[in-house]
């Protein structure tokens, strides 16, 4: 699968707090999460993604809290891929179980700038970004975390055996 | 090759003679727990998929501990959803408004977990009760939802860091301050994935409260568990209490470290960390002047009955500070009537501060103390990220029960020694 989007940058320690401020997790509405996605980093966010858009972050990615309202939020609001340093392991977890794709590549994470268009290929890990030319490989997922992603998350894969 | 204690656990319940670093299991769950936030997106995706039963009604804890009593008609109407989930499922142990505690303080408390369990929680700080000598960590409510199918989760076998304690602390040197210095040390990501185990001699000085602390903010580094030895300590606090027959385990003497941390628990002094990571660590000798609005006292971190006993013997005949909000949270029913019975109410409202029903409340910024444009705050939560306890351009310091108590008095961050 390959999705391709115009990037949004940011950088170490981006936490759950910041990409859905608890004062919304009076509600597990996909759509409401949306509309505040990242509002406390960047207040544009919502006015300015638009569907297919990547997110591209530096180190732990997604650290804090559980709330799977995160990659929720993140999802909803349009965005296909997430590529960072590192991801926080709850939100690494969240994002494979509720079929957000992310890509774990520390030097496209750490080249690639903000407006840059980007490829990402889930299959092969490759990343290219098509402003700057310049094409990276990350790391693959192991064959058991394949095998959710393919099935469409987390409890398609359960409900099949 | 020897394992070590999170490795012995995950292999027993994945019915494996061994595990080593990097391999992918799946293990038997003791306990599956969520909360009023995280259990809703759990119960849509349990609905999702069709399913109509839970693995096992008594190995599911649901509480509602959030924004409870509910401040408002969408959180009300959250806690009405577990509610109706947790009847139609006939869960042994939900707990609402009255019984519920915070869910760490409270599941300890209430013997749900203990020495040798493997838990999931879909909330991050689940990882408190390897202070118990368990292997319970935080995952999200998809996890959560397959995990009340199936009573099974998969993980990735940790590799670990361990954290040798040596020494004697200090007068008013906690389990806050010993893991505040920690994260300080290796960073918010410094046990990124993997296990940190504490060990050592200073361990006999660490009682209950102090480790379940220590072990609550694992994941402030990181983490995805952290975890003691089970010793006198462990078992006088579980005796009487766990449900189930306790299981010991130990590393093994030739188990494989990754890194080894040493810290000299006489040497430490009180730690605050500054806005907004829980790495900005600085001792309370080097805090300088600043001035708070609000001091919070509890959460699923430092809420039990020993932190208001601190809290308590700093108030007592004292004054909370003009222009400072004192919050005071016990985490549990219990800990309520406790210190209603010690008389530590007394002293807390004769000092100006309030004392709350339990809830998470302020540590997320969800209500009882949520912090306006440009304030500040002393805390003994856990996090202290941008806007997380209110408006983003609000700062949370955060420190130990003793810290929090003193500075209230002062209206400064201040050393306990010092008033």
């Amino acid at each position: 699968m390959k999705v391709c989007g115009r990037v949004h940058k940011y950088g170490d320690n981006v936490d759950t707090d910041v990409i859905i401020p608890a004062r919304y997790l009076n509600t597990s509405s996909h759509a409401e999460l949306a509309q505040h996605c990242m509002e406390d980093i960047d207040r544009d966010f919502v006015n300015n993604v638009k569907k297919g858009d990547i997110i591209v972050a530096e180190k732990n990615f997604g650290c804090g809290s559980s709330r799977e309202h995160a990659p929720i939020a993140i999802k909803a609001s349009g965005v296909s891929c997430v590529i960072a340093c590192s991801f926080a392991r709850i939100f690494y977890r969240n994002s494979i179980n509720i079929g957000l794709p992310i890509l774990e590549c520390e030097k496209a994470a750490l080249e690639i700038k903000n407006g840059d268009e980007v490829e990402a290929d889930f299959n092969t890990g490759d990343i290219t970004d098509k402003t700057t030319g310049k094409t990276y490989k990350a790391q693959p997922y192991p064959p058991f975390l394949q095998n959710i992603i393919a099935k469409g998350g987390l409890l398609n894969s359960i409900s099949e055996k | 090759m020897g394992m070590t204690m999170t490795q012995k656990i995950l292999a027993a319940h994945a019915g494996l003679e061994s595990v080593e670093a990097g391999q992918l299991i799946e293990a038997k769950l003791d306990l599956v727990l969520g909360n009023d936030i995280t259990t809703p997106v759990a119960i849509n995706e349990f609905e999702k998929c069709g399913a109509d039963s839970v693995f096992d009604r008594e190995k599911i804890a649901l509480v509602l501990d959030h924004f409870t009593p509910n401040k408002d008609i969408k959180s009300a109407e959250q806690s009405r959803q577990v509610r109706g989930f947790a009847r139609k499922y006939s869960i042994k142990n939900f707990f609402d408004v009255g019984c519920m505690g915070i869910e760490h303080a409270l599941l300890p408390e209430a013997g749900l977990v203990g020495p040798g369990d493997c838990v999931i929680g879909a909330d991050s700080h689940t990882c408190t009760y390897g202070a118990l000598g368990a292997f319970s960590t935080g995952v999200g409510s998809t996890d959560m939802a397959a995990g009340m199918i199936t009573g099974r989760a998969w993980f990735k076998v940790p590799s670990a860091i361990k954290v040798v304690l040596t020494g004697k602390p200090g007068k008013w040197v906690c389990g806050k301050d010993v893991i505040l210095h920690l994260i300080g040390k290796i960073g918010v990501d410094g046990a990124l994935y993997r296990s940190l185990e504490f060990t050592g001699s200073g361990l006999k000085y660490l009682g209950m409260s102090d480790r379940l602390t220590i072990a609550n903010m694992a994941i402030e580094a990181g983490a995805k568990n952290g975890i003691f030895p089970v010793d006198e300590v462990t078992e006088e606090y579980a005796n009487g209490r766990f449900l189930r027959r306790p299981a010991v385990y130990k590393a093994d003497v030739d188990a494989v470290y990754e890194s080894t941390v040493e810290i000299d628990l006489s040497a430490l002094r009180p730690v605050v960390s500054f806005p907004h990571l829980p790495e900005n660590t600085k001792t309370i000798d080097d805090v300088g002047k600043i001035k708070i609005d609000q001091s919070v006292i509890g959460s699923c971190t430092n809420g039990r009955i020993e932190d208001l006993r601190i809290a308590a013997s700093i108030l007592k005949g004292r004054k909370v500070a003009d222009g400072v909000r004192c919050i005071i949270i016990p985490g549990t029913q219990k800990i309520y009537l406790q210190a209603v019975r010690e008389g530590l109410v007394e002293i807390f409202i004769e000092a100006g501060a309030v004392f709350s029903t339990p809830t998470c409340g302020p540590c997320l910024g969800g209500h009882m103390g949520v912090l306006g444009k440009g304030e500040r705050a002393v805390s003994t939560t856990n996090r202290n990220f941008v806007g997380r306890m209110g408006h983003k351009e609000s700062e949370v310091y955060l420190a130990s029960p003793a810290v929090a108590a003193a500075s209230a008095v002062t209206g400064y961050i201040t050393d306990p020694d010092r008033i």
